[in-house]
C-alpha cells in the first residue's frame, strides 16, 4: 500500500512537470495575431521579485500602458501587432542570463530594460552574441552601455546623477560633510557613491563611506555613525526597500540632516514611508508628475480601471518616474523598428543609433556610446503630510 | 559613553530578538538533536501574518491571531515533516527540514509576488519614538530586552518546575528509556515546537516593528544568527542561547559604531568557526560522554 501510494505520488509529481513545460513551447516571428496582422515581438526584461521588485514592476508597467495606447506598429508598409514578451530577471545579475536567453529564444526583435545596472549588464553578454539589440530604460551605470554594443539607454547616467547630487547637496543645501552608504556588491550601489564621492570632493567637501551587507534590516547604527561624523546629508542609492529601513532608522534615531536618493528612491511607497515622520528626504529623478497633464491623466485612468496594474504600481495611482521612461522605452523601440524595417534584429541594431524621439521625458538622441544625452535631473522631495512628491528644481552639474 | 549609549542599546536590543529565536533552535535540538531550520522561515511567516491581519482587522484581534497562527504553524511542521520520519536517521529529519524551510518560503513568494511588504500599521505605543539620555530611539528598543528576560524566566520555570517541563527534561536526557517511563512523547515533542513558535512569533512582532519590511528571505539572516548564537551558548541550554544572542547582538553593532560596517556579519560567522574549534559545546554546553 505504501509503495503504491509512493508510486501514484512520483506519477503525479512527473506530470506536473511536463505539464509545466507545455506552456511555454510553440510560437514563430511569423505568428499571426487574432487580428489577422503579423506580430513583432518586444522582449521585456525586468525584476518583478526581489529587491527590485516594486521599481520594475512600475517600469513594466509604462510598456504596458503604451503598449495599450499603441498596441500596432507599421514595419516596411505591413501592420504589425506588437507583442510584450515579459520574463522577470529576479533583481540578481545570477538570475539575468537565464532570463536573458529566455528572452532571445522566444524571438523577440529587440529589448526593454532593465530596471538595475547589474543586471542589466548581465543580461548583456547574451543579447550581444545574439545579436539583440536592448535598450536600457533607466539603468544608469556607464558600463551597461559602454561594455555592450547591443546595449542603448534612454536615461541619463550615473557620471551625471551623482554629481548632479553632489553639485545640490554642496551648492544647494549648504552642505560640507556627507555620508554615504552603499550595499556590497551592487553596481549601481557602488558606481553612484564613486561618482558622488569625486564630485562631492572636488567641490571641497568631505565624504565618509560605508558599506552595508545584502539582506541587512538594522541601519540604525549606520545613522549614528553619520550623526557623529556630523554629516549634513545621508546619501544612500539604493534600492526601494532598503530606503524604507533607512527613512524609518533616520526617523527613530532624529536624524536631522537630509536623506539624498537616488532614482530608485522615486517610488510611491517610498514617499508614503516618509509620512508623519520627522524627516526630510530628497531624490533625483527622470520625471516629475504634471509635467504632461495629458499623459498623466490618461495612466491615471488605466491604472484604476485594472486592478493588477494598481497592485503592482504601490496600490495607488501616483505615476513613477520609471513608469513613463518605460513608456517612453517603449515608443522608442517603435521608432527603430519602422527605422529598421523589418522585425530582424541585426536590422534593428543598425538603425537605432540614429533614432530620436521627443517623449514624455524629453527628447531621446544617442550619442556615440548609445547613452541618451541628457544634461538635467529633476529633484524632487517626499511631503511628509501627504506621502506625495513635491518637485523642488531641475539640477544640472555645477 | 554619551557616542557608544546608542550602539550598546541597539545592541542589546538585537541581541533580545535574536534571543527570542534562538530559544526555538535550541529547545528542538535539546530534544530531538535536530536543526530546524524552518525556523527562521515560521519567524518570516510571523511577520507576513502580521503584516496582513493587523490591515484586516484592530490590533487587540491581529496580535493574539499572529501568535495563534504560528504556533499552530509550528505544529503543523512538527506532525507533517519531522514525526514520521522519528525512527529514520537523523540525518533524512535534517534534510526534510531544509524542504520545509524552502516550501515556506516559496509559498510566501507566491503570495507576496516576492515583493517585500511593508508593515503599514505598525504596533501602537511600542513603535513610538523616546528620549533616552538625550538619543531618540524607539520604543521597542527597550521593551525587546525586558520581555524577552520576562519570557526567558517563565520558560525557565515551566520547564524546571511543572509536569511538562519535568517531561522535556526527560526526553532531552533521554529519549527512548522516557518513552518507556510512560511519557508521551510526542505531546512534548509538539510542546517544543508550540514554545519555539510562540517565541519566534513574539520576536517577529518586536523585529518587524523596528525594520518595517516583510520579504520572503527576511527570516534567514536573523535566522542563522540566531543559530549562530545557540552553538555560541551551546546548543540545548536556553541560559547558553540567551547569553549567546545578546553577545553576538551587541558585538555586531559596536562593529558597526567602530566603523567597521563591512564585517559585522563576517565577525558573526567568524565567531561560529572559532567556536566550534575551539570549545564545541559552545559556552554553557553540556559534556558529551559516551554511552556504554
Amino acid at each position: 500500500m505504501k509503495k503504491l501510494t509512493a508510486f501514484a505520488l512520483c506519477l503525479v509529481m512527473t506530470a506536473s512537470l511536463l505539464a509545466g513545460c507545455g506552456g511555454q513551447s510553440g510560437g514563430t516571428t511569423d505568428e499571426t495575431s487574432e487580428s489577422g496582422n503579423k506580430v513583432v515581438r518586444i522582449g521585456v526584461y525586468e525584476p518583478q521579485t526581489g529587491d527590485n521588485g516594486p521599481g520594475g514592476k512600475q517600469e513594466i508597467l509604462g510598456m504596458q500602458y503604451a503598449n495599450y495606447v499603441q498596441p500596432t506598429v507599421e514595419i516596411g508598409g505591413e501592420t504589425y501587432d506588437v507583442k510584450l514578451e515579459i520574463v522577470d530577471n529576479r533583481t540578481t545579475p545570477e538570475n539575468g542570463p537565464t532570463a536573458a536567453a529566455e528572452l532571445v529564444n522566444r524571438d523577440v526583435s529587440i529589448v526593454l530594460g532593465s530596471y538595475g545596472s547589474g543586471v542589466s549588464m548581465a543580461g548583456g553578454k547574451v543579447f550581444e552574441e545574439a545579436g539583440v539589440p536592448a535598450i536600457g530604460v533607466t539603468c544608469t551605470n556607464p558600463q551597461v552601455t559602454s561594455d555592450y554594443d547591443c546595449y542603448f539607454r534612454i536615461c541619463f547616467t550615473d557620471p551625471f546623477q551623482g554629481p548632479a547630487l553632489a553639485s545640490y547637496a554642496y551648492e544647494g543645501l549648504g552642505v560640507t560633510t556627507a555620508y554615504t552608504l552603499a550595499m556590497l556588491g551592487s553596481d549601481y550601489d557602488q558606481g553612484l557613491v564613486h561618482y558622488f564621492t569625486e564630485a562631492f570632493e572636488a567641490l571641497g567637501g568631505t565624504v565618509i563611506s560605508e558599506d552595508f551587507p545584502e539582506g541587512n534590516a538594522n541601519f540604525v547604527s549606520y545613522i549614528n555613525n553619520a550623526k557623529s561624523a556630523g554629516a549634513g546629508v545621508i546619501f544612500a542609492p539604493v534600492s526601494t526597500n532598503y530606503a524604507q529601513l533607512i527613512i524609518e532608522a533616520a526617523s527613530a534615531q532624529g536624524y536631522e540632516g537630509s536623506l539624498l536618493g537616488s532614482d530608485t528612491w522615486d517610488n510611491n511607497k517610498v514617499a508614503e514611508s516618509t509620512v508623519g515622520k520627522n524627516v526630510s528626504v530628497e531624490v533625483t529623478t527622470f520625471y516629475q508628475e504634471g509635467g504632461d497633464p495629458d499623459f498623466d491623466a490618461g495612466i491615471k485612468e488605466w491604472i484604476n480601471a485594472n486592478d493588477d496594474a494598481k497592485t503592482n504600481n504601490g496600490g495607488n495611482d501616483m505615476v513613477a518616474a520609471v513608469t513613463v521612461m518605460g513608456y517612453d522605452a517603449y515608443f522608442t523601440a517603435l521608432e527603430a523598428l519602422k527605422a529598421a524595417g523589418s522585425t530582424d534584429p541585426q536590422a534593428v541594431l543598425e538603425a537605432l543609433p540614429s533614432v530620436t524621439y521627443d517623449g514624455v521625458c524629453g527628447h531621446i538622441e544617442f550619442d556615440d556610446i548609445g547613452d541618451a544625452k541628457r544634461d538635467q535631473a529633476y529633484i524632487k522631495t517626499a511631503n511628509t503630510e501627504t506621502g506625495a512628491w513635491d518637485f523642488v528644481k531641475v539640477q544640472g552639474v555645477a | 559613553m554619551q557616542e557608544i549609549l546608542p550602539y550598546l542599546i541597539n545592541g542589546i536590543s538585537v541581541g533580545g530578538q535574536y534571543a527570542l529565536i534562538a530559544i526555538g533552535y535550541t529547545l528542538v535540538y535539546g530534544i530531538l538533536r535536530l536543526i530546524n531550520f524552518a525556523h527562521g522561515d515560521v519567524f518570516m511567516v510571523a511577520g507576513l501574518i502580521m503584516v496582513y491581519a493587523t490591515t484586516a482587522m484592530p490590533m487587540y484581534l491581529a496580535l493574539p491571531l499572529v501568535l495563534v497562527v504560528t504556533v499552530l504553524l509550528g505544529f503543523l511542521i512538527e506532525r507533517v515533516a519531522y514525526k514520521p520520519l522519528r525512527s529514520a536517521p537523523r540525518m533524512s529529519l535534517m534534510i526534510s527540514a531544509i524542504g520545509v524551510s524552502y516550501l515556506i518560503q516559496n509559498l510566501a513568494f507566491y503570495i507576496t509576488g516576492g515583493v517585500p511588504q511593508p508593515v503599514t500599521n505598525p504596533i501602537p505605543w511600542i513603535s513610538e519614538n523616546v528620549e533616552l539620555f538625550g538619543q531618540s530611539t524607539k520604543r521597542v528598543t527597550l521593551v525587546t530586552p525586558v520581555l524577552t528576560i520576562l519570557l526567558v524566566v517563565a520558560l525557565v520555570y515551566l520547564i524546571n518546575h511543572t509536569k511538562i517541563g519535568m517531561a522535556m527534561r526527560a526526553a532531552a536526557k533521554d529519549f527512548e528509556t522516557a518513552q518507556l517511563m510512560g511519557i508521551k512523547i510526542n505531546a512534548v515533542i509538539s510542546m517544543t515546537f508550540v514554545i519555539g513558535s510562540f517565541l519566534a512569533a513574539v520576536g517577529a512582532m518586536l523585529y518587524f516593528t523596528n525594520y518595517p519590511s516583510v520579504s520572503i528571505t527576511s527570516g534567514g539572516m536573523p535566522g542563522l544568527k540566531a543559530f549562530v548564537a545557540a552553538v555560541f551558548g551551546g546548543i540545548g541550554s536556553i541560559p547558553g542561547a540567551v547569553v549567546g544572542a545578546f553577545v553576538i547582538g551587541l558585538c555586531e553593532e559596536i562593529i558597526k559604531g567602530l566603523g567597521y560596517t563591512t564585517f559585522s556579519d563576517a565577525f558573526t560567522f567568524a565567531l561560529l568557526i572559532v567556536v566550534l574549534c575551539v570549545r564545541p559545546t559552545g559556552l554553557f554546553g553540556e559534556k558529551v560522554t559516551d554511552k556504554v
